[in-house]
């Protein structure tokens, strides 16, 4: 079985709104040290063993259904769960 | 000519897409519920605004994969006219039948006010009733509508005159190039963020979203006559 930890944020050719209102939001605290803020999704798939090729499970899942590429960038690390 | 509302858990204004197609215009309609695998008895789909699948993950993005989506985008290949107002504007996007996506309104805030429109295509099946550069007044109610794409695609977009609608004035969502409603390359498939079937009656403050039905009616009969 696996953890599949999937992080999704706007590119960084594509302004984010809410980013931006956050690091407004810092600097108004006095935290003016932050120069950007992406706010992004972060989502976990559990995935039972499979004769299929995971990396490009995860890949399709990601680029037809949980990032929309057009704005979107994803990464994602694997871990491997061992259960007993 | 016999339109299809199609309905998602979610779509809140199928009731008024439907009563500005009975009432309004006068024509053939049904509500088509989203697990429907036939649209061939169709002339014309509609994809209401709402939060299909309560917006979860993105606007549209769950929708896009429902059982009726491979009938949308057969009706689109076959040239059927296909109208996608504020969420089924996202659904199209999700579903790759208009270029582009949706983001965050830049002020952050849902909005819903009248704006004015330009119309920037009067040679559309869907704007053959307007004027070029006419302002018109059409309600807008959505807090993702602010339309982004790539360089490439934009001039594609621009170079053959796919944006229909443009906002008029200031720029209410951030919206690339204040882009309102473009087309498919064919032509045929609308999506637009500003509500048409919310203006199809003075009496509730404009009738300017009218013209956009009739003019679909009116190149599908030119289309459709039988000439004896």
């Amino acid at each position: 079985m696996y953890k599949v930890k999937v992080y999704i944020t706007l590119r960084e050719s594509v302004l984010d709104p809410q980013g931006a209102a956050v690091q407004q939001s810092l600097h108004s605290m006095t935290y003016n040290e932050v120069s950007d803020v992406r706010v992004g999704k972060y989502i976990e798939l559990t995935i039972e063993d499979t004769d299929r090729d995971l990396d490009q499970l995860v890949k399709e899942m990601c680029e037809k259904l949980l990032a929309n590429t057009v704005i979107e960038a994803y990464r994602y690390d694997v871990e491997e769960v061992i259960t007993q | 000519m016999k339109f299809a509302v199609i309905v998602f858990p979610g779509s809140n204004c199928d009731i008024d897409m439907y009563h500005a197609i009975k009432d309004a215009l006068g024509e053939e309609v049904e509500y088509v519920w989203h697990s429907t695998d036939n649209l061939d008895q169709y002339d014309g789909i509609l994809l209401p605004g709402g939060f299909s699948y309560g917006d979860y993950l993105r606007s549209g993005a769950i929708a896009r994969f429902s059982n009726v989506m491979a009938e949308v985008v057969k009706a689109a290949q076959a040239g059927k006219p296909v109208l996608g107002v504020c969420n089924g504007f996202q659904i199209l996007l999700e579903a790759g039948l208009l270029p582009g996506a949706m983001r965050r309104n830049d002020g952050l805030k849902f909005i819903c006010r009248n704006v004015g429109l330009k119309v920037k295509n009067n040679q559309s099946m869907f704007t053959t009733g307007y004027e070029v550069d006419e302002t018109i007044t059409i309600p807008i109610a959505h807090g993702e509508g602010n339309y982004y794409c790539d360089n490439e695609t934009l001039a594609e977009l621009k170079r053959d005159n796919r944006i229909l609608f443009t906002y008029d004035g200031e720029n209410p969502n951030g919206s690339l190039e204040q882009i309102a409603g473009i087309t498919n390359e064919q032509g045929n498939v609308l999506g637009m963020m500003p509500h048409p079937e919310r203006a199809v009656d003075s009496l509730l403050g404009s009738k300017d979203g009218l013209k956009i039905f009739q003019s679909i009616v009116k190149n599908w009969r030119e289309s459709h006559v039988i000439t004896a």
